[in-house]
């Protein structure tokens, strides 16, 4: 297990090393000087060097490269170009709704999955099962942006039980915060939550049908224990496998749901600072993110690594 | 199977009849835009916007008077267009991946292709065409290279995965017997086999290659004014959702139909190529 753990972690590293050379070079090709961009036309050169080293934009491109991982990893991501405010900070503020967004999301998402999956399955072919299976059909094809604006029309502009949009702010107290994140929740759980259940439902299938399940049956288990005592928990493996990956497409699909709700999220930030230019800002919070996806995969294979010993052999 | 046999199978499965005769539509409504459309999509008529569904507009009006019937007949060229060639991006550039990395498996190719394309994986579509549009500008091309690069893992994953299990057959070892290098058993014997899967997939990235359009259009990423497309329609209506609804309706009904008939003629054609899947019925 400790090897298995050990190989994961240094291809996590050379994942992580080689995600940021790529998005550092990238907005490196940008045409252009950020300095002379914040400063116009009639700076001098000598302000123009000043800020250029302020901004840590001065050196070869390995040092300017190693200033910038340096920075991050002591939590320094360099100053925004519009804002002329530390990137970090900006980050640390709006990361306190995408984060809880993201979580609330996939706690939402496995709450509707599990159940839907388990009941489609324990009861295959019938009624329940096809309206199950039809339901995620249309859950999965739905964009969920969409859903978000007629859930607005809905729940917001007609029954007036929701804001349509903003965010009250964690001072205001947990509850009025988690209301106004709970429509942006569900617009983002809706297609991850129908992917789950499907993906529940055909692994739970799958295990059913295994000998060992028969060998339950025949040592006189009911279809229902056998279900919950043996079939589920080896069902689990796939399905923490999508979940894992669910994590990185809520934290991407926040950035869209942010958007019809105007929440001011990670998402929101990365619209401002592209029309303003503010690379710095995007090539941050790209990283961030890459490297929050990245991470939380190398968990997840840790995690069922851990729950099925089968898994650490290929690796 | 034989011919008649497989198109009966075909026209027997409900979900790939429904699919297909939904893509129909859409497909049929972007080519029939071409050559006719019921208004002029850059016509405005300020007198009548936001007009709700009645005779000269089936679907209502928008913000500007245009017709919404028309602009989503003109949306689907944009839609269909970007998610075609963002699904063909990935099948040119990932098929060979996927094909050498399982002629050569274990090798140092392998190994960089499949690293190189869990690398691809940590990012989000988005995530890509959110850099692509920081750096080179928003547009109808670049949300199709975003879309495309997304795609490129998909089918190297998949078409080497399948590769692999055809390298044990007999067929190949007797292709190999026969003097025939890797390169050529792979695209005379290991690719006819793997096309239905390509089928497959490719229908499923088409779909979601739509909704990816859709969503980076609406944040405004993708196709730009005036190129009419689905989800910059939806984020117009956004702020006049309470007084034209239908404005909102309309287009994501239009996305989710698209999408829906294509997964549907997905699953369909999945089971029709698997006949184990489907006498099983799941």
């Amino acid at each position: 297990m400790l090897r298995f753990a050990f190989k994961r972690l240094v291809s996590l590293g050379l994942s992580l090393v080689v995600a940021s050379v790529v998005i550092f070079l990238f907005v490196e090709v940008v045409p252009g000087d950020p300095a002379a961009y914040m400063l116009g036309l009639n700076a001098t050169e000598e302000t123009l060097a000043a800020l250029r080293e302020q901004l840590g934009l001065s050196g070869t491109l390995a040092e300017r490269y190693l200033s910038w991982v340096g920075g991050m990893l002591r939590g320094d991501f360099g100053t925004s170009y519009t804002y002329r405010t530390p990137v970090s900070e900006m980050i640390a503020d709006r990361m306190w709704i995408s984060l809880p967004l993201a979580i609330y999301a996939l706690t939402l998402s496995t709450l509707i999955a599990f159940p839907a999956g388990i009941w489609a399955a324990s009861k295959r072919g019938s009624a329940a099962d096809v309206s199950v299976m039809g339901l995620t059909q249309l859950g999965v094809a739905i964009p969920n942006f969409w859903f978000a604006m007629l859930m607005v029309l809905v729940f917001a502009i007609n029954l007036r039980w929701f804001s349509a949009g903003g965010f009250a702010g964690w001072e205001a107290g947990v509850y009025p915060a988690m209301k106004s994140l709970t429509l942006p929740a569900i617009a983002l759980a809706l297609p991850q939550a129908s992917i789950l259940a499907r993906v529940m439902r055909s692994s739970l299938l799958d295990t059913l049908s295994e000998d060992f399940i028969r060998t339950a049956r025949a040592k006189g288990l009911t279809k229902r224990q056998a279900l919950w005592r043996h079939a589920l928990r080896n069902a689990l493996i796939p399905v923490l496998t999508i979940i894992g990956l669910q994590f990185s497409f809520l934290l991407a699909g926040a950035i869209i749901i942010e958007n019809v709700f105007f929440l001011p999220g990670l998402g929101r930030l990365v619209f401002q600072a592209i029309s303003a230019r503010d690379l710095i800002v995007v090539e941050s919070v790209v990283m961030l993110l890459v490297f929050a996806v990245i991470v939380v995969n190398f968990a997840v294979d840790i995690a069922y690594a851990a729950v099925d010993p089968r898994l650490r052999v290929r690796g | 199977m034989t011919e008649a046999g497989f198109l009966g199978a075909a026209l027997r499965s409900r979900s790939l009849v429904l699919g297909a005769i939904l893509t129909a539509v859409f497909v049929l409504a972007a080519v029939v835009s071409f050559l006719w459309v019921p208004h002029d999509v850059t016509a405005m008529d300020i007198p009548n916007r936001m007009k709700g569904p009645e005779g000269a507009h089936p679907l209502g009006t928008d913000h500007f008077g245009r017709d919404i019937l028309s602009m989503i007949m003109v949306g689907a060229r944009t839609s269909i267009a970007v998610a075609v060639v963002a699904v063909g991006i990935g099948m040119v550039l990932g098929v060979p991946l996927g094909l050498a990395a399982a002629a050569r498996k274990g090798s140092l190719l392998d190994e960089v292709i499949m690293r190189g394309n869990d690398l691809v994986f940590a990012f989000p579509s988005l995530l890509i065409a959110i850099m692509i549009t920081a750096v080179f500008g928003a547009s109808a091309l670049n949300a199709i290279i975003a879309i495309g690069i997304f795609n490129i893992p998909v089918f190297a994953r998949l078409t080497r995965g399948a590769a692999l299990s055809l390298w044990t057959r007999d067929y190949v070892m007797a292709a190999r017997v026969a003097g025939k290098g890797a390169t050529r058993i792979s695209f005379e014997h290991i690719l006819p086999n793997v096309t239905n899967l390509l089928i497959v997939q490719g229908t499923i990235q088409f779909s979601l290659g739509i909704l990816a359009e859709a969503a980076l259009s609406y944040v405004g990423l993708g196709a730009q004014p005036p190129l009419p497309s689905w989800g910059r329609m939806l984020a117009d209506s956004q702020t006049m959702i309470s007084i034209a609804p239908h404005m909102a309706i309309f287009p994501g009904l239009a996305i989710l139909l698209t999408v829906l008939g294509l997964n549907l003629m997905g699953d369909g054609l999945r089971d029709l190529f698997d006949p184990k899947i489907r006498r099983v019925g799941r």
